[in-house]
C-alpha cells in the first residue's frame, strides 16, 4: 500500500495552482484534506503523476456571509464549519449533517471543497448542498464560474468540474427565519457513511420551494420528486409507492429491496418531525 | 480477594508491557532495525481459481531498486512442500502447498510471484509490470458448490477433507417419541481476526554458519523454529524465532503461511535480511479466516421440555489449503463436540464435513468452533421452549448437567469435568431481573417497539491436552516450561515459553511467580517469545496462558523457593522447614523474625560459593515443565445474557445489556481476567452484527478495506458485565482454567437469541449470522407475509 510515484507541488496562491493545473490537467490532482485521496493513492486505485496540493493557499480558507447567502471556501475544514456561529445561524441544517461525517480525526483534516469534488453518493455534505440549492464556485486560469448544485453531480464521483478547474467555495443561500428542516441518516456503525439519508428542507429561504433529498442510493445524492410533491400535503400510500420507484431506478443491484425499505421508513420518519 | 495482602495471585495489576505500548515504544517486527534489509511484497492472484500459462517478469526485474523477482517454481527449490492433515482424524485428506503458486492459484490472493526490493514502495512498482498470462477456471466459493463441484486438487478425488459422524444413543426412537422437534439451518459468515498489527516477518539468513534468525509477529516461536528448520532443510538449532512485541494475534498468527515461509527463502538467496509486512489489504485477503459454516440441525423435546434428541450436520468450507500445521478441521470437530454440550441429551448425531472451496485457508480465531456449537445449540433450545411455550430459562435448568455431579461422558464424545453451569446461571440472574425485563419488553411492544432478551451457555474446552496434538503428527505442544533464576542481585527472572500477545501472560506469570517465590512483583522480570533463550513450549493458542503457562511458572517459582531455603539452611545451620519466605526477605517460621535476604542468599549463591559448605553446589536457575498428559480437554463452562432492541423500520439491532457469568477457576488477575472476557465478548459481538468478508459464489473477494468490514467500535458496545464463579481445577497447583476465549464463545449466541425473542412476535426468525439490517428486515418481511401462528407451526412440527 505505497502510492506509485508523484511529483508533488505546493503552490502558495491560487494563480500558481490553477496555473500548474492547465499545465498538467488530467495527469494532475488537487489534494486537500487527502482523507479520501490518500488511501485511493495508496492503493494505487488512483495513480495521479502531478499532485498539487493546496494546503497552504489561505484564500481557499474560511467562511463568510453577505445578506442572501453563507460562502464557505472550499478548504473549510469540517471543524472549522461545526464551530462556526455563522453556520450555527444561517445554515444549521448543514452543522447538523457534518456531525455524521466520520470522527474527530476525519473532520479536523477533511474540506467541504474535497468532499464536493469527490462526490460520493453516501456523502452528507454534497447532498445538504443539493438540499439547500447551493452554489459551486469554480476557478480555472481562464476565469471563475458559479455552477448550480443541481447540475453539478454528473454521476458516480463524477461532477460537472473541468480537469484545469479547482473548487474555490460554495455559496449557500441563508435560511429564512420560519425554515425548518429535517436530516435522518441511517449508518451501521456511528460516524460510517450512510446506508441511506433523507433531508427534507422545504421554503429554506422563505420562498416556496421544497426540496426533498435522498442520498447513499445509487450513483448521486437525487432530489425525490415523490417527497418534494408530497410536503406540506397530507400524505397519502401512493407517495411511498412512488418513492420506492425512485429507489429501484437509482439502485440497479441486488441492495434495491433492502435500500427502499430503509429508505421508506427514513422518508416517514423525516415528514413526521415536520409535521 | 486474598486475606494476606502481600499475596500477589487475586490482585488486580496493570501490565507492565501496557506502559510501554501506550506510550508509543512498542518493539514489533517492523521496528526491528535491519541494515541491508530487503522489503518483500507479493503478487497475488486476481483470481479465484486459474491457470499460470506464462509469467512475464522481466519488466519487473529492470526496475533499478529490484533485487529478486521470483516464481512460486523459483522459491519451491528451497523448501519441501506441506499439507495440513491431522492424524487424529483418520481418513482426513489434504493437499500439498508450497509457499508460493506453482502453475495454478486455488485463492484469490494465493501469492504467485515474489519481489524484493530496496523500498516496499519499489516492491510495488514491480509487482504493476509483472505480466501473468491467466486461464481462469470455474471457481467454487459456497460450501454447498464446492461440495458438488469437481475436485479442486484432483489428487483428493472430490472436495471433501473429511467427513465424520458422532454418534450416541438412538436418535430414530428419540425423535418419533418427541412432543416437539425444531429444526433449522443456521449460516455463518467468513470473518478473522483484525490483529492491529498485521501480520510481519524479517528473516536473516547467514550462509556461513547455515543459521536462520526470524522475528515474526507470532504466537508459537517454538513451533515456528520446527517448521522452518524442517520445511527449509537446516539444522534445526540453528534456527531462531522471535516473537518482539506482537499486536494482537487471535490465532490469526498460529500458523505457516506461504507469504512468510517465502521470505525466509527470500533472506536466503538474496543473501540479506528480508522483510514482509503485510498491509491491510492483503492482510483480508490472505489472513486465516474463520467460521464458515453451513449448519442444518434438529432438537426433540419432550412436554416438559427435556431434552431427547439432538442432530446436527455441519459442512464446514475451509478454502483451498488446510492450515498447516494444525489442520483446519479444529472448528468443525468442536462443533460436534460441544453443540448442546451443556446440556444431558441421551440422543445424539452429528455429522461434519470439511470441504474444500476457492478461497483462502480457514483456521483458528478466537474461541474455535465453540460460538457455532453455542448458536447452534442455544438457538434451537429456544425455539423449542417457544414451541413448547416454556420459559427458555427453566428449559435450560432442567436439561443443565449438575454442578457436582461427577465427570461427564458427553454426547459428543467429551469428557466434560467440573461443570459449574448452575452455579454460573445463579451468577447470571443474580444481576438481571429477568420479570422486570419481561415487563419493560411487554409495555415496549404496545408502543410498537421490539426488545428481546437472548441467554447463551456454553461449555468451554479451555486448555488443550498432550493427546489432541500428540496424535496429530505436527509439531504442535501442549506443554509449558519456565525457567526461573535467581539473579545474584536477589532479582527474579523467567524466560517462559507461553508468549504474550496483548493478554498479560507474562504480567500473570509474573505475579505467580512473585507469591511461588516469596519476593515482590515489581522484583519479579518475565521475558518470553524467543525459541532460543527460553525453553521450548507451545506459546500461545487455546485458552491456556493461565493453565499450562502459569502453572508451569508456578512449579519452576516453587522449586527456586525449596532451592534459597535449602541454600539459607545451610548459612544459617537451620532446617529449611523452619523457615518461609516473604517478599524478599527469610523468617523463621515460628516468631517470623527476619533471617537473611533473598538477595543475601543470591550473593552467596552466585559469587560467595565458598562461604557454603563442602561439596554445595547451588542450583538458582531451574527450569518445569506442565502438560495435562492424558487429559485432552481442559473444561470449564460459562454462560451470556444479552438484551437487545430492534428498529423494525430499519432492521437495526441496538445492544442493550451484555452480563457474563464464567468459571475461569482461581482468579491470577481480576483485571486482566475481565479484560480477557470483555474483549472476547466484542469480537463475539462483531461476528454477531457486523464482520463479514464476503465473497462471490465464484470465490470472488468482495471485502478490501475496514470501510467493508465492519468491526465493532466502542460507541456499539454496551458496558459488559462480568461476574466470576471460580472452582480451582484440583489438577493443577493453581488451579486456573482459562479465560481467553469464553467471551467470544457466547456472545453472538445469545444476541442471536436475544434478537429472535424481539421478533417472535411479528413470526420473524433470523438464522445467518452477521445480523445485518438487511437480513432483520428481510425476515421481518417474510414473516408479515404469513400469519405468525401458522409459522411458528410449521417450525415446530417436522
Ligand atoms: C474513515 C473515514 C470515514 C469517512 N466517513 C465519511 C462519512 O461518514 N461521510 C462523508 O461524507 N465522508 C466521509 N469520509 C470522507 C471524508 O469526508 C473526506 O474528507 C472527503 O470526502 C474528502 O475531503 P478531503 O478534503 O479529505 O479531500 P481529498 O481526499 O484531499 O480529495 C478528494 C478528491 O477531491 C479532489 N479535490 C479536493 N479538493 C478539491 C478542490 N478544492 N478542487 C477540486 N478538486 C478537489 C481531490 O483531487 C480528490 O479527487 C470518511 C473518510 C474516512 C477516512
Amino acid at each position: 500500500m505505497k502510492p506509485a510515484r508523484f511529483n508533488y507541488h505546493r503552490p502558495g496562491n491560487l494563480p500558481d495552482a490553477l496555473a500548474l493545473l492547465a499545465e498538467h490537467g488530467g495527469a494532475a490532482r488537487v489534494l486537500a484534506g487527502g482523507q479520501s485521496l490518500m488511501p485511493l493513492m495508496a492503493m494505487r486505485l488512483t495513480r495521479p503523476e502531478e499532485l498539487i496540493d493546496i494546503n497552504r493557499i489561505d484564500e481557499l480558507k474560511g467562511i463568510t456571509a453577505d445578506d442572501t447567502a453563507v460562502t464557505i471556501g472550499a478548504l473549510t475544514r469540517y471543524t472549522e464549519i461545526l464551530r462556526s456561529e455563522v453556520i450555527a445561524a444561517a445554515v444549521p441544517l448543514l452543522a447538523e449533517a457534518i456531525r455524521h461525517v466520520a470522527h474527530h480525526a476525519i473532520r479536523n483534516r477533511g474540506t467541504i471543497g474535497g468532499s464536493l469534488a469527490l462526490a460520493d453518493p453516501s456523502a452528507e455534505t454534497p447532498a445538504v448542498c443539493l438540499a439547500l440549492a447551493a452554489r459551486v464556485i469554480a476557478r480555472s486560469a481562464a476565469g471563475e464560474r458559479e455552477i448550480p448544485i443541481d447540475s453539478f453531480f454528473h454521476g458516480l464521483m463524477a461532477t460537472e468540474l473541468a480537469e484545469d478547474e479547482i473548487l474555490v467555495g460554495v455559496r449557500i443561500p441563508k435560511r429564512a427565519a420560519s425554515a425548518r428542516h429535517a436530516f435522518l441518516e441511517f449508518a451501521r456503525r456511528r460516524g460510517d457513511f450512510a446506508q441511506a439519508g433523507v433531508i427534507l428542507a422545504p421554503g429554506h429561504t422563505g420562498v416556496p420551494e421544497n426540496r426533498a433529498v435522498v442520498f447513499g442510493v445509487g450513483a448521486t445524492a437525487w432530489r425525490s420528486s415523490a417527497l418534494e410533491g408530497a410536503m406540506g400535503r397530507n400524505i397519502a400510500d401512493d407517495v411511498y409507492a412512488a418513492l420506492r420507484l425512485e429507489v429501484a431506478a437509482a439502485v440497479e443491484d441486488e441492495t434495491a429491496d433492502y435500500k427502499a425499505r430503509i429508505v421508506t421508513t427514513l422518508a416517514e420518519r423525516a415528514m413526521a418531525r415536520l409535521a | 480477594m486474598s486475606a494476606a495482602t502481600d499475596q500477589e495471585v487475586g490482585r488486580s495489576r496493570v501490565r507492565p508491557r501496557a506502559r510501554r505500548l501506550v506510550a508509543g515504544r512498542g518493539r514489533y517486527t517492523d521496528d526491528i532495525a535491519a541494515p541491508r534489509a530487503v522489503h518483500v511484497a507479493f503478487y497475488r492472484s486476481p483470481h479465484p481459481h486459474a491457470r499460470i500459462k506464462a509469467l512475464e517478469l522481466s519488466a519487473a526485474r529492470a526496475i533499478p531498486g529490484v533485487v529478486l523477482v521470483a516464481s512460486g517454481a523459483d522459491i519451491a527449490r528451497h523448501c519441501k512442500p506441506f499439507a495440513g492433515v491431522h492424524r487424529l482424524f483418520i481418513g482426513m485428506k489434504a493437499a500439498d502447498q508450497l509457499p508460493v503458486a506453482v502453475d495454478r492459484a486455488c485463492w484469490q490472493g494465493e501469492p504467485v510471484v515474489v519481489v524484493a526490493a530496496e523500498t516496499r514502495a519499489i516492491a510495488e512498482d514491480a509487482l504493476d509490470l509483472i505480466e501473468v498470462d491467466w486461464e481462469p477456471l470455474e471457481g467454487f466459493g459456497t460450501p454447498e458448490g464446492a461440495l458438488a463441484g469437481p475436485a479442486i486438487h484432483e489428487q483428493l478425488g472430490d472436495n471433501i477433507g473429511f467427513d465424520g459422524i458422532t454418534t450416541t444413543g438412538d436418535v430414530a426412537t428419540a425423535i418419533a417419541g418427541a412432543a416437539v422437534v425444531v429444526e433449522d439451518t443456521f449460516r455463518f459468515g467468513r470473518h478473522t481476526g483484525v490483529c492491529l498489527e498485521a501480520r510481519s516477518i524479517l528473516a536473516v539468513y547467514d550462509p556461513q554458519e547455515q543459521s536462520l534468525v526470524v522475528h515474526e509477529s507470532h504466537q508459537c516461536p517454538a513451533q515456528q523454529q520446527a517448521i522452518f528448520a524442517d520445511l527449509m532443510g537446516l539444522p534445526e538449532h540453528r534456527v531462531r524465532v522471535i516473537c518482539p512485541d506482537v499486536g494482537g494475534a487471535f490465532g490469526i498468527k498460529q500458523q505457516l503461511y506461504g507469504d512468510e515461509l517465502a521470505t525466509c527463502i527470500v533472506a536466503k538467496m538474496t543473501g540479506r535480511p528480508a522483510l514482509f509486512v503485510a498491509d491491510r489489504v492483503e492482510s483480508f485477503a490472505s489472513d486465516i479466516h474463520a467460521r464458515e459454516h453451513v449448519v442444518k440441525a434438529r432438537m426433540a423435546f419432550a412436554h416438559d421440555g427435556s431434552i431427547l434428541a439432538l442432530t446436527l450436520d455441519d459442512l464446514f468450507a475451509v478454502g483451498a489449503y488446510s492450515q498447516y500445521p494444525r489442520s483446519s478441521i479444529g472448528e468443525a470437530s468442536h462443533v460436534a463436540r460441544l453443540t448442546g454440550a451443556p446440556y444431558r441429551i441421551p440422543a445424539y448425531q452429528a455429522r461434519v464435513r470439511m470441504v474444500y472451496q476457492n478461497k483462502p485457508p480457514v483456521g483458528h480465531y478466537r474461541a474455535v468452533g465453540h460460538p457455532i456449537a453455542c448458536a447452534v445449540g442455544e438457538s434451537l433450545i429456544d425455539q423449542g421452549a417457544r414451541a413448547l411455550g416454556l420459559d427458555p430459562i427453566a428449559v435450560r435448568r432442567l436439561n443443565q448437567i449438575r454442578d457436582g455431579s461427577g465427570p461427564h461422558a458427553s454426547h459428543g464424545a467429551a469428557v466434560l469435568e467440573g461443570l459449574t453451569l448452575d452455579a454460573c446461571l445463579d451468577r447470571l440472574l443474580a444481576g438481571f431481573d429477568v420479570t422486570d425485563f419481561r415487563r419493560e419488553q411487554a409495555a415496549a411492544r404496545q408502543r410498537g417497539s421490539l426488545l428481546g432478551l437472548g441467554i447463551a451457555s456454553f461449555v468451554e474446552l479451555a486448555g488443550t491436552g498432550a493427546p489432541y496434538y500428540g496424535e496429530s503428527g505436527a509439531p504442535v505442544t501442549a506443554q509449558e516450561a519456565c525457567l526461573v533464576r535467581l539473579e545474584p542481585s536477589g532479582h527474579v527472572r523467567c524466560q517462559a515459553s507461553a508468549t504474550d500477545q496483548g493478554q498479560g501472560t507474562d504480567t500473570a506469570i509474573g505475579q505467580a511467580v512473585a507469591d511461588a517465590v516469596g519476593v515482590a512483583f515489581d522484583d519479579v522480570e518475565v521475558v518470553s517469545g524467543d525459541s532460543a533463550a527460553c525453553p521450548p513450549g507451545g506459546g500461545a493458542w487455546a485458552s491456556r496462558g493461565a493453565s499450562a503457562g502459569v502453572e508451569a511458572a508456578v512449579r519452576a517459582g516453587r522449586a527456586l523457593r525449596a532451592e534459597i531455603l535449602r541454600l539459607a539452611g545451610l548459612i544459617l545451620q537451620r532446617k529449611p522447614e523452619q523457615m518461609y519466605v516473604r517478599r524478599g526477605v527469610i523468617r523463621d517460621a515460628v516468631t517470623g523474625a527476619e533471617l537473611i535476604t533473598i538477595r543475601e542468599v543470591a550473593v552467596i549463591g552466585h559469587y560467595r560459593q565458598h562461604l557454603l559448605p563442602p561439596g554445595t553446589q547451588p542450583d538458582l536457575s531451574l527450569v518445569r515443565s506442565y502438560v495435562p498428559q492424558n487429559q485432552a480437554f481442559l473444561t470449564t463452562n460459562g454462560i451470556q445474557l444479552a438484551t437487545v432492541s430492534i428498529d423494525p423500520g430499519l432492521g437495526e439491532v441496538r445492544l442493550l445489556r451484555h452480563r457474563v457469568a464464567h468459571d475461569s477457576g482461581t482468579v491470577i488477575n481480576p483485571q486482566l481476567l475481565d479484560e480477557q472476557i470483555r474483549g472476547g465478548v466484542v469480537q463475539g459481538l462483531g461476528a454477531a452484527l457486523f464482520e463479514e468478508i464476503r465473497y462471490g459464489e465464484d470465490g470472488t473477494l468482495g471485502t478490501g478495506t475496514l470501510m467493508d468490514y465492519l468491526v465493532p467500535l466502542a460507541t456499539e458496545i454496551p458496558d459488559i458485565e462480568v461476574v466470576h464463579v471460580t472452582t480451582a481445577d484440583p489438577s493443577t497447583t493453581l488451579g486456573a482454567k482459562g479465560a481467553g476465549e469464553a467471551g467470544t464463545a457466547g456472545a453472538a449466541a445469545a444476541v442471536l437469541n436475544a434478537v429472535n425473542d424481539a421478533l417472535a412476535p411479528l413470526g420473524a426468525r433470523v438464522s445467518a449470522l452477521p445480523l445485518t439490517p438487511e437480513r432483520v428486515l428481510a425476515a421481518i418481511a417474510a414473516a408479515s407475509s404469513v400469519p405468525a401462528e401458522a409459522l411458528s407451526r410449521q417450525k415446530a412440527g417436522t
